[in-house]
């Protein structure tokens, strides 16, 4: 648990510490989109820059974006090597049965290997800059114009921010009851596929149990300090839209302009 | 089995952004057939240290001996079933570790992973059902109808059940009513007795001062203090510093020699307030 990078915050301060998480949520799916823009060399380049640039910006050490690769990097090598391999070309380099190696198929995989990189550290970006409850904040203030066809905005919120809140919890949780279920004689990962699974039963047990009882007191606890439903209530954590959010977004318009001009080049 | 750590250091997350020292060069003795307490404040890395003892975590430098196994950061964490076998653990809450259908079958659970028979569990799980104050009729119902009391009783007989020589207790009364928590605790004192190794984490300085025969003191990942308890609760410099207070006996013996009385010795349990003041008023 402790290996991945990706999904957890890193308290920090920098500038795009302080950026709205609105703007820093969007601008991330934003920005992902648009590297599927990139069809060219000096394109990905121009991506790389940006991104590299907004690592810079963050003043987060390089090494944790290096280590956000980790847990996915055979993911990559698995994509890359099966573009290499199976793109059909006219004239191969190198053929025997089924695989064909081709210029084409270097150029597509290098292709697919820069969208992954940048793709993890935009994302990884955005999760280490913002605590879990502002993006739960952004989710709730991005969603708010569903509320005209009846979704429920403030209850998904509501259901989002319990459930963030209780995830290292529940973590916890399972590691004290795993580490019981240890002390009294049980092997994790040990022996063939049949006694493994049944060695999570003592595991799954409690822990259902566990989040029963705390969603029966959690429920007990709010209802007593007040809460009936989300509607009129007032907020705590207001976001607040500053200047050099709106800079972002300009900047974002003038990368997407550049962006367009080099792939059409 | 007498279990000594030699320079134990723990360092959670090692080679992470987020790594925090857990222990910090602690060098402690349990004595074999002894009550030791483990005093300090929340988060000093008294259950650290504990979990040391059956090696649900290993020192990150340092080794830990428990009887005649040695436990480094190099241990494989295979084979350590005859280890965990000898060190039963009642961790906090423990409550929340029942989980088979039956009370029966959940203290049966232990036993029957370290290699005892069905019949051999079965027997196991009903004497120890009476040792933690219930009575058979409990065998035969779903740990969850239970109350929290109820439920904490079970998960302590299932920890017992598989006989362990040394008996770990991260604050097993935590939670408990007075009655429930004096059973428990002379319950343990019981097993002392009859040649177990105890050692108990607590914050209830009259659990330490009325149950234990040698207290270790931790703050922030350091061993600090060690001794018999009327040594710790006499050492000044630590009251001072707030990393420990007293028990109520002793809280109410320095009272009185403000107003006059003189003790001996710092009288730390009930018994020993009663006799110091009996003497001294027909002394007087």
């Amino acid at each position: 648990m402790d290996k991945i990078i990706l999904g957890r915050y890193l308290p920090g301060d920098s500038l795009i510490y302080h950026l709205d998480p609105r703007g820093k949520f969007l601008l991330t799916f934003y920005f992902v989109g648009i590297v599927f823009f990139a069809n060219n060399v000096a394109s990905y380049a121009l991506l790389l820059a940006f991104v590299l640039f907004a690592v810079y910006l963050s003043k987060i050490n390089f090494g944790f974006f290096i280590k956000g690769l980790k847990p996915v990097f055979w993911l990559i090598l698995f994509t890359v090597i099966l573009q290499l391999l199976f793109t059909p070309s006219n004239n191969p380099i190198w053929h025997w049965g089924i695989f064909t190696l081709s210029k084409e198929g270097m150029v597509i995989s290098a292709y697919i290997f820069m969208r992954f990189i940048l793709i993890i550290f935009i994302s990884t970006l955005l999760t280490l800059t913002t605590t879990p409850i502002e993006i739960s904040d952004s989710i709730e203030s991005i969603l708010k114009p569903l509320k005209r066809i009846n979704f429920p905005v403030t209850q998904v919120a509501l259901m989002l921010s319990i459930a963030l809140r209780f995830v290292p919890l529940l973590v916890d949780e399972t590691t004290k009851i795993m580490d019981a279920q240890r002390a009294r004689g049980v092997d994790f990962g040990e022996g063939g596929l049949i006694k493994r699974i049944k060695s999570f039963v003592p595991i799954l047990i409690p822990l259902f149990v566990s989040s029963f009882s705390i969603a029966y007191d959690l429920a007990i606890a709010m209802e007593s300090r007040g809460y009936k439903d989300g509607e009129g209530r007032s907020k705590y954590r207001v976001l607040s839209w500053a200047r050099r959010d709106n800079l972002t977004i300009i900047f974002m318009i003038g990368l997407t302009i550049i962006l367009l001009f080099l792939r059409s080049y | 089995m007498e279990i000594t750590f030699e320079h134990v250091t723990h360092s959670y997350n090692a080679d992470g952004p987020t790594a925090s020292l857990g222990l910090d060069d602690v060098s402690l003795t349990i004595k074999d057939g002894l009550f030791t307490a483990i005093v300090g404040q929340t988060g000093s890395g008294k259950s650290t240290l504990v979990r040391h003892i059956n090696a649900l975590l290993k020192p990150t430098s340092g080794i830990v001996k428990i009887g005649s196994r040695v436990i480094d950061s190099e241990t494989s964490n295979k084979n350590l079933k005859s280890l965990r076998k000898q060190v039963g653990m009642v961790f906090q809450f423990p409550e929340s570790q029942l989980f088979e259908e039956t009370v029966e079958k959940d203290i049966m659970f232990g036993p029957i992973n370290f290699g005892a028979t069905e019949d051999q569990a079965k027997e196991s799980a009903q004497k120890m059902i009476q040792m933690v104050g219930l009575d058979e009729s409990y065998l035969s119902k779903s740990p969850f109808d239970l109350s929290g009391g109820q439920m904490r009783r079970v998960a302590i007989a299932g920890v017992l059940a598989s006989d362990p020589e040394t008996i770990i207790l991260d604050e097993p009364t935590a939670g408990l009513d007075p009655v429930g928590r004096q059973e428990i605790m002379d319950m343990f004192k019981g097993l002392q007795k009859n040649g177990k190794t105890i050692v108990l984490i607590t914050h209830n300085m009259d659990d330490v001062a009325n149950y234990a025969d040698d207290v270790a003191v931790i703050h922030s990942g350091k061993l600090i203090a060690n001794g018999l308890p009327k040594d710790i609760f006499n050492n000044n410099d630590l009251l001072k510093n707030d990393l420990l207070t007293l028990p109520k006996s002793a809280e109410f013996a320095k009272k009185l020699s403000q107003k006059g009385f003189s003790f001996s010795k710092l009288p730390i349990t009930i018994d020993e307030l009663g006799t110091e003041i009996k003497q001294q008023l027909n002394g007087d």
